[in-house]
């Protein structure tokens, strides 16, 4: 009973992790996609977008099974100190938005400012090179984030086959969201969705580094729980803080 | 006259960029804070009867890294 519950508190962390994780590169990759569609036109977009699709299943498939060949405890000290990074500067960046003192992450305002650059671009002759390069872009360096994230939690959670299918039914939703309603990707929660991604990872990637330096937690895995409520509860006092001295800083926009 | 780089090495420099934008980007004191955090936690988990110290040291950490990170961002918005 007491196993079937910490291996499902892991699975559902896990699942949420990806799943949020991969929905918020999903919206950002699709913003650029659709401002690159809609202004120079959609052959060259797709084009971008296939390029970009194929040069992350090649590094997937290069670096992919390499990691199983890494030491675990090795390979847990690497996604836990990459996951403490990547996850602190998310938390950071929501705890900034949700306290007023960062822009909250508008996909309306993106979504005109890349079609108001794709404009003032001009036209080219032939196959428009900047649509291509801009949806290969956009593809692949958000792809690229999706991968990091699946291969980091999936190999250490020894869930690869798990997070691979999570993330594809989070771009695959996102996807068919995104092209039913076209612009109202702003309606997507995303800042709120970027909190808990980034309490989630910095979670996570405490867990993870403990793992990889042989520190033994109380609960095993049932300690990813209490991580995440540590988190959250310096979240709250951190933008509470920040909230009540706002009016003192009148909420400037830091970039 | 500059040379332009050839496809295979502005792949690699590409491929740096995005680690080095990913990991430290505009939050130095976050990538740093992480390697101390792994410092400081190797040195205890070394001796096993150090273990309960690591436990509360590595999120204790965390946490005072990503408070310090949030001041220094709230300090520069003051500033400007």
């Amino acid at each position: 009973m007491l196993v079937a519950t910490t291996v499902s508190s892991g699975v559902v962390v896990l699942v949420g992790a990806v799943f949020i994780a991969c929905a918020v590169e999903m919206v950002e990759a699709l913003t650029i996609v659709l401002a690159v569609g809609h202004t120079r036109g959609w052959r060259s977009a797709f084009e971008g977008v296939g390029a970009g699709l194929v040069v992350l299943a090649a590094l997937v498939g290069a670096f992919g099974p390499a990691l199983v060949h890494v030491p675990l405890s090795t390979l847990r000290l690497i996604v836990g100190g990459v996951l403490l990074i990547f996850g602190m500067q998310w938390l950071r960046k929501a705890i900034l938005r949700a306290s007023g003192l960062k822009a909250k992450h508008d996909e309306d305002a993106i979504y005109a400012e890349k079609v108001a650059e794709l404009r003032a671009a001009g036209t080219s002759p032939g196959r428009d090179r900047i649509a291509f390069v801009m949806a290969f872009k956009g593809v692949f360096l958000e792809g690229l984030e999706v991968v990091i994230t699946v291969l980091t939690l999936g190999t250490s959670a020894h869930r690869l086959g798990l997070a691979a299918v999570v993330a594809t039914v989070a771009v695959v939703l996102v996807g068919i969201v995104g092209v039913v309603v076209a612009k109202q990707l702003s309606n997507v929660p995303e800042n709120a969705m970027k909190m808990v991604v980034g309490i989630l990872l910095v979670s996570y990637g405490t867990f993870w580094t403990g793992e990889g330096l042989k520190v033994r937690w109380p609960g095993n895995d049932t300690m990813l729980v209490g991580l995440i409520a540590i988190y959250v509860v310096v979240t709250w006092l951190l933008v509470w803080m920040l909230r009540r001295e706002a009016p003192l800083v009148q909420r400037e926009v830091v970039a | 006259m500059k040379s332009e780089a050839s496809l295979p090495v502005r792949l690699v420099k590409g491929f740096g960029m995005f680690w080095w934008d990913f990991l430290v980007g505009d939050t130095p004191e976050l990538f740093i804070a992480a390697l101390v955090i792994i410092g400081a936690i190797a040195l205890l988990s070394e001796r096993g009867h150090y273990n309960a110290a690591a436990v509360v040291t590595l999120p204790l950490l965390a946490v005072l890294a990503l408070a310090f990170s949030v001041m220094r961002a709230r300090r520069a918005s003051r500033s400007k």
